[in-house]
Formats: C-alpha cells, structure tokens, sequence
C-alpha cells in the first residue's frame, strides 16, 4: 500500500520532470510578457534637474492599488503619478518605505480599482543563477503615454550579498541581490520587476548602481523574499522601519555637518531631504558660501538623498583633501568646496555636542 | 524499481542537452549564416569611417542609415562577407527618417535579404542585429548580436537635428556604433529594421540595453522614392495636437493654408482616427504621421459637436528644402513636451561640418552613374526610373504630330453634351449652354470652371504631357509610388511643373498606363483631379474614354468621350 502511493508520487515526480519544461515553452513568452506588463506601472515625480530622472517603475501589489516601488528622490513630491498599463493616470501618494530595503509602497488615490495585481505569495519564486529572466521596466522613459514599458532579456548571473564599498559603490541595500547579466538597471529602471521566462516574479530592480572605482556598472534585483513582509506590512499598516545596521549603530563616524559648521535642518522623517538649516558664521562652509535652505544634492558627486545619507557620507570621509558639494538654491545648482580638515573627529561621543535645534526652520 | 525509474530519468533530464535546444542552437546558426551574406559593410571612400547596410535586391540596391552614408559621400566602398570590396554609389537619402539608399556596383546576383513585415513583430520576439559594430569587421564578416523586442511603436524624438524615429523597433539585441544602418531581422531571418539608435546615457557610447530600429515597414512606402535619387521628405498635416485630460487626441493648432482646414479641419476638432488607425495619444499620431511620405493621402476622421466627418488629405511636407540639405532644424520647436534624461544619441560619430575631408574622387568607371541636381541625391537614377515608367506611354499613339487643336466630344455622365477644345491660344469647354475659356498665351491659370481647381488649364497640361513629355515642362521628375487616391492600387508618381502649376501624373506599375492627373494652379489650393479610364482609338491614336473630374472632395463631373478631332476645330 505505502509502496504504491510511493511509486505514484515518485511517477508524478517524474510526469512533472518531464513535463514542466515542455509546458513552460509552451505557455508563450508573450502571454508571460503581456501578463507581467499589465502589472507594471510607470511612476513619475520630482528630478528633471541634470542627471536625475524624474521617473522610475513600479508594481502591482494589491489589486485595490498598491505599488511598490523603489526608494528614490523620484518620490520626494506631492505631485506624484502612477500610470498604469492601460495608460490611465493616477495621483499616487507614499503609504511607507523602508529605505535600507530601498522599498517604498504608493497608495494610488482612486477607488474600486480592481486591478491585476501580483500574488505575492503565489506569483513569487527563486532562482539560481543560469535561469533565464525577464526584466520589465520603465527603463529611459521610452514608454510614452499608454505604451508598454520596456522588456529585456537576460539569465541570473548570481544571487549574491551586494556589499556595500566605500569609495566603489554604495547602496542603501546590502542584502542577497540577484546580479543579472542584461543591462536592466538603467535610468527609470528602479522599481520594474525581474521575472522568470514563465512569468514567475523574483526580484524588484533597484537603482543605478556604478562602482566608481572601474567605472562598471552593476545590473541587480533585490529579491521578492526580502520585500514581501515588509510590503504586505507597510499596506497593512503594521510596519515598522527596521533598526539600523550594526554598522550604522556603532561606526565611529569621522565627521560630523557641525565639524564644517553646517546645522541640518531635523531629521524627522525616514527620508528628511538634506536641506542646511543653519551655517555658523565663521565656519568653512559659511566660508565657502553656503547659506540656509540650500539643499545638499551630491557628496563628492555621489546623490544624496536624506539628511542620514549626507551624515553616513561625512562619516566615512577620509582626512584632509576637499569635500564637493552640489548644492540647490533656489532654481540653481551651486557647487562648494570645503577643506577636510587634516585630523578626523577624535573621541567617539554618544552624542553629538551640539543638538541641532528643532523647529527653528 | 523506484531506483530503477530515477536513474533512467535523472541522466537525461539533469546531463543531455534537451534536443529542442540544440536545434534551436542549430537553427539560430543557419540563420546568421544565411543571412551573413547580404550585410555590407560600408567605408567612406576617404576610409574616415562607416557604418552596415543590406542588400535588398540582387541588382545591388542596399538600405543604411542617412548619417552614415552622409559622412562616406557620393561613391563609397562596400565590402561583404565574401571578403570582396565593391564600389557603391548613393541613389536617394531620407534626412528625417534616417534612412538612405545605395547601390553596389558590379554585379547583377548580389545576394540579399527578403523583406519582411514589421507589424507582425510582437514584444518578446527574437532578433538578429548584424553589422560591423566598432567598425570590426575587417574581414567584412558581420557582427551578430540577438536579442528580443523591448518594445514597438515606440517614438524617438529629434535629437539636434531633424532626425526622427517615428513607429520604431526596440530592442534589447546589443547595437553599438558601427551598427548604424545594419539590419534587424526576425527570427526566421526576414528584414524588419534598419538599426540606427540607441539610448546611451552615462555608460559611455555602448550598448545599455536600449537600441531602436527603423521599421521595414515605414521603409517600403519610401522604398520607390529613394530609387528615385531624391532627397526624400515626410509629412505634415499642418495641424497640431494635444491629448486631452479625458484621453482625447484634439486640434489645438492649424494652419489656415493647410488641406486638413481647407477641408474643414479648426482647433478643437477630437481626432478619431488616422490612416485608418484610432488614435489614443500625441504619440501615436506623430507615429502615424511619420512613417508617411509627404505628398501622400491619408483618410481622416475628426468629429465636432458629435458630427463626425471623414476626409482624405494629401499630407504636406514636413521641411522646407534647405532644411532637408543638411541644416539642423534649430528653430523648430519640439512637439509635445521635453523629455529630460533622455538624450538618445545616433550610435555613430558623426563627422563635424566644416572639418569634413573633401570627397574622394569617383571611381573612373563609375562617374557616369552620378548626376547632380538640386532637390537630389543622385539625378541619374531619376532618369532611369522616368525612363522605366514612361515606357508605357508611347503605346497610347504619337501625339507629338497631333498638331493644331484637339477637339473632344461627348456627354457627361449626367446627360449633357459637351465640346472640349485644345487649341494652340486656348482651352475651351462649352458645357450645359454655358462656354468657359482659358487663355494659354498670356492669362494666368483660371479655376474654369470655377470650383474645378482649374479644369481647362489642367487639360492643356494633359496635352503637353502627351504631346511632349519632359521637354514641355520647366521641371519634370519621378517622385516614386503610392496609393492612387490614398487608397488604391499603388501607382507611379511623375511630376511635371510649369510656372506655378504643379501636376502629378498616376501611371500603372505594369503596363505604364496613364491613370490621371492631378493639377495645382498654385500652391495651397486645392487640386484638379482627373482621372482617365477606357480607350477610344481614333487616328491610331488612344484616347480615354471617360474623363472624370474632382476637386476639394467634391465630383465636378465626368465627360464620356465619343469623338476627337484632331486640327479643325477652333476655341472661342
């Protein structure tokens, strides 16, 4: 009896060996691609300035409308809007994000939407490296209107930690990513979806990542498994920002906005935009010209996106040489140059001397 | 048995290569090298630089992009996968489309590529790029690359210049300068693009994934205007649109002088549909729009205070000639809104104006195949392709000795006699006891009968055709094939100008029939059509039968023809 129900599980083992790949050619990559784009939006909000896109990708997580999406400065607007595969336009606002994930989840403002949406639990899957991807997104902004976003083609490279360089690349997430060897990971890419062939979703493509130091650049997904709880956490409404790294925690950072006589505006929010709320006279930046409300954009030409990034950036700068701002004021882009001084903060303190002053904006 | 059942199974499913790979590896192999043959790799005759191109027909006729061929010159050297390197000469450039025309000299059994059809592509499908990417191909042996469809009708904006890639291709299949005018075929290895973009943004000027194709099928409806050696352009149809908040495509500008408002086309005005095709953006009607001809007609619906209208309007042209000879279109404004962060540059350096190297000397041989002319590439194969297409028209009878006055008889297809007289100081028609006269000596071009877009006028132009061809016009030229009336069969297109009048004579692909005419007294107004059907012999001469006459959209009238005579009779 026991050996007979063994050998028809073994003969359904084998039925499904045999079977699968067959019938994963035959369900067409075109009904995988038609499939997977109609849960594909595009997202559009603040950038347009220089280099930065004002554009990225996201993906269906509720049919009631919820997208996730890539943490980016694409977000920093009230002015933020979701088009969706069938080319409608839908006012979208930030539900949650958890930025070391590089996660963030768009409530779109419109009711009974009912639309196709991604399973995370069903519809999700991992994959080893060989296996043959789809990447979807709304890669340089080809997609006008109510066009599709754009398809490439590729096979997982590796599934591997992206660890964080200093001075090569830096990422807010530093989890297990998958590397892929098509070039998904382009301006607006942030956010699309990596597939498998059968339409099976592993990962959400994350920013443009460049090692500065070869000049190469990094194509990579950050995994489903990673991002489920947190995503159905954040629509639930029960999530809760993970604690920082061990890294973040104990660094001894080795400089501090105050070592150059900058006053950050509170970091009140997950994502504070780095903005000088106060410039010591005296100081080298005021030296340097910098002025209140000016809006750090670029450390030493890497994008900063929050007071947190600007702080871990002045944290891990090496002694003496110069330190390159680039920084909004107003409608323009200045960029200022600060002395490094020559001997890195001494003492690790527990805190700060000097609290910057709440509410004084 | 349980062990048995997984050992048999295991090694065939984990260790060999599943079979349907192999002959999928196998069939991808025979493709590419089939196909190797018939991509060229073209080099500026100073050797300065190059780009691809295809051969599509065995006489040497080959498709590359504009900007390679505008940086290599009249003559140009081609090598193919064979090793051989053969001389090539331009015959007619498309600056807006990207797109040019060359013919390889020396052979008569080239071989060459089948066109297929790009509108059956689908998002997903396989590509084969092939070309000679970073100029590599020394050896003339092309570069493949493969790689799927990203996406399709995909709109490219002018980048700097008046280069615009309108319906275009995308796709992931690797293209990198040197690419530029090499061929995108289908996975069953039928043309389905000219590759000619990418987008390259901070990665340097590689491949990141993005490059753009221009589809065979815009291509095909240029196909006879670049065999006929011009400097091709696109159209306009004078109006601007914008998309509504509710998603409507609406007029939100037209000119006055346009057809589209002398048809009844204003600023509003909801467009439903476009050569057939319904519109749901801005984007989709440039896509429409800018695989067209100028000169074409298109159908148009628009509607207005829920009256819809459909109309057929001949599309204008979409720059002045200057423009079109090599000035960047600096002053004219880019259509819908800008789109930052997308710069997508021409995956081929461009040489700058001013230090261009002067052009190497035409091969002896060859020179004979170059002839200047304002307007053209290469006036030579205009004459070649007048030659083919009035092959024909000697078979109607001589009508160069048909001297004196014509004069045609009959009844209009209302029941009304009717006289029509060609003679040497005019035209006359007395038609329904009213006689209409067009002074030929002095008068200009009168609309007579009003409302006909100049009947009598048109007809002294019939007769000089008939009578003299090329040699009875100040200019007179080839300007490639379309559909006759937007929808018909397609026809050859001669033009004739003489003054301000312009015509367009419609002559059948196969036996070089004269199908009609149409005559413009002036620009901007709207045309005389005459269309001619059925034969009367008279003096071993062939005569139409009916003549059949429009203008502005509306029937004039059609005059059945019974008698001719020739010599006597005398216009009042």
């Amino acid at each position: 009896m026991t050996a007979i129900r063994v050998l028809g599980m073994v003969f359904t083992l084998v039925a499904s060996i045999v079977v699968w790949p067959s019938s994963a050619v035959g369900q067409s990559v075109h009904s995988t691609i038609q499939r997977v784009q109609q849960r594909t939006v595009k997202v559009f909000g603040a950038g347009g300035i220089k280099r930065l896109h004002s554009y990225s990708t996201g993906f269906v997580v509720s049919s009631a409308g919820h997208v996730a999406t890539v943490w980016s400065h694409v977000l920093d607007t009230e002015e933020l809007t979701v088009v969706l595969a069938d080319g409608r336009k839908i006012r979208a606002k930030v539900l949650g994000a958890e930025p070391q994930l590089d996660l963030a989840v768009l409530e779109l403002n419109a009711e009974a939407l009912e639309l196709p949406a991604w399973d995370l639990e069903a519809d999700s899957s991992d994959a080893g490296p060989g296996t043959r991807v789809l990447g979807f997104s709304n890669m340089f902004r080809v997609a006008t209107g109510d066009e599709m976003v754009s398809v490439l083609h590729g096979v997982v490279a590796a599934k591997a930690p992206l660890a964080t360089r200093s001075g090569a690349f830096e990422t807010s997430y530093e989890g297990t990513a998958y590397i892929v060897d098509a070039v998904t990971n382009n301006p607006g890419a942030g956010g699309g979806v990596l597939t498998t062939r059968g339409g099976r979703l592993l990962g959400m493509i994350g920013k443009e990542l460049r090692n500065a130091a070869s000049n190469t650049w990094v194509n990579y997904a950050v995994p489903i498994s990673e991002l489920k709880q947190p995503i159905q956490q954040i629509i639930a409404g029960k999530y809760r920002a993970r604690q920082r790294g061990a890294d973040d925690k104990d660094a001894v950072p080795r400089f501090r906005p105050l070592e150059f006589g900058i006053v950050l505006v509170p970091d009140v929010l997950f994502r504070t935009p780095a903005f000088i709320d106060r410039v010591q006279p005296g100081s080298v930046a005021a030296t340097a010209g910098l002025q209140p409300d000016d809006l750090v954009l670029f450390v030493n030409g890497d994008l900063v996106q929050s007071c947190r990034v600007l702080k871990r950036r002045l944290g891990r700068l090496d002694a003496g040489g110069t330190l390159k701002l680039t920084v909004r004021r107003g409608d323009k882009l200045v960029p200022v140059e600060l002395p490094v001084p020559d001997k890195p903060l001494t003492p690790a303190p527990g805190q700060p001397k000097t609290k910057p002053s709440a509410g004084s904006k | 048995m349980i062990v048995i059942l997984v050992l048999a199974v295991l090694p065939r499913t984990t260790c060999a290569v599943d079979p349907a790979v192999l002959a999928a590896e196998a069939k991808r192999i025979g493709v590419a090298s089939r196909l190797a043959s018939s991509v060229v790799a073209i080099f500026s005759r100073g050797g300065q630089g190059g780009g691809s191109g295809v051969l599509i027909t065995s006489d040497g006729y080959a498709l590359t992009n504009f900007h390679v061929t505008r940086g290599a010159g009249t003559f140009m050297k081609c090598g193919l996968n064979n090793g051989q390197l053969y001389d090539a000469v331009i015959v007619g450039i498309d600056p807006t489309g990207d797109v040019a025309l060359v013919k390889l000299l020396g052979r008569d059994d080239f071989p060459h590529a089948q066109l297929g059809d790009s509108d059956k592509l689908k998002v997903g499908d396989w590509t084969f790029a092939m070309g000679n990417p970073f100029l590599l191909a020394t050896d003339f042996q092309p570069t493949v690359t493969y790689g799927i469809v990203s996406g399709l009708h995909r709109y490219q904006y002018p980048a700097g210049t008046i280069l615009e890639y309108t319906d275009c291709i995308q796709v992931d299949t690797s293209i990198n300068p040197g690419n530029s005018g090499g061929p995108l075929f289908s996975a069953g290895g039928q043309l389905v693009g000219i590759n000619g973009r990418g987008s390259f943004e901070k990665r340097g000027r590689v491949n990141s994934g993005a490059g753009y194709a221009i589809s065979i099928n815009q291509i095909k409806l240029f196909m006879d205007h670049l065999r006929s050696g011009r400097v091709v352009d696109h159209a306009t149809l004078g109006a601007t649109v914008v998309t509504r908040e509710d998603g409507a495509v609406v007029v939100d500008g037209i000119l006055d002088e346009s057809e589209a408002f002398r048809r009844g086309l204003r600023e509003g005005d909801e467009i439903i549909s476009f050569a057939g095709r319904s519109l749901r953006s801005v984007n989709q009607f440039k896509n429409i729009l800018g695989i067209y001809p100028k000169g074409w007609k298109l159908p148009l619906v628009f509607r207005r205070d829920q009256v819809r209208t459909e109309v057929m309007l001949r599309l204008r042209g979409l720059h002045r000639a200057s423009e079109l000879t090599g000035q960047p279109r600096a002053n004219r404004p880019r259509p819908g809104k800008p789109r930052p962060g997308q710069p997508p540059g021409r995956p081929k350096r461009q040489p700058r104006r001013g230090r261009r190297p002067p052009p190497a000397k035409p091969p002896e041989k060859y020179k004979h195949l170059f002839v200047k002319k304002t307007g053209f590439a290469n006036f030579y194969f205009n004459l070649q392709e007048q030659k083919r297409v009035l092959s024909g028209v000697p078979r109607l009878g001589d009508f160069g000795s048909a001297a004196g006055a014509w004069v045609l008889a009959g009844k209009t297809a209302a029941g009304d006699p009717f006289q029509l007289t060609l003679a040497d100081a005019g035209v006359g028609l007395s038609w329904k006891q009213k006689a209409y006269f067009q002074e030929l000596k002095s008068a200009e071009p009168l609309d007579e009968p009003k409302g006909s877009g100049g009947f009598l006028y048109a007809m002294q132009m019939w007769k000089t055709f008939l009578a003299n061809r090329a040699k009875g016009f100040g200019e007179f030229y080839y300007l490639g094939s379309e559909p006759l009336d937007g929808t018909g069969d397609r026809v050859d297109v001669l033009i004739s100008e003489l003054g301000n009048v312009r015509c367009r004579w419609y002559l059948d692909r196969k036996q070089g029939r004269l199908l009609g005419f149409d005559s413009r007294r002036e620009e901007d107004t709207d045309e005389c059509e005459v269309r001619l059907t059925g034969d009367v012999e008279s003096g071993g001469r062939h005569w139409p039968k009916a003549i059949a006459v429009r203008s502005g959209g509306q029937p004039v009238a059609t005059f059945g023809v019974t008698t001719v005579t020739i010599g006597k009779g005398v216009a009042k």
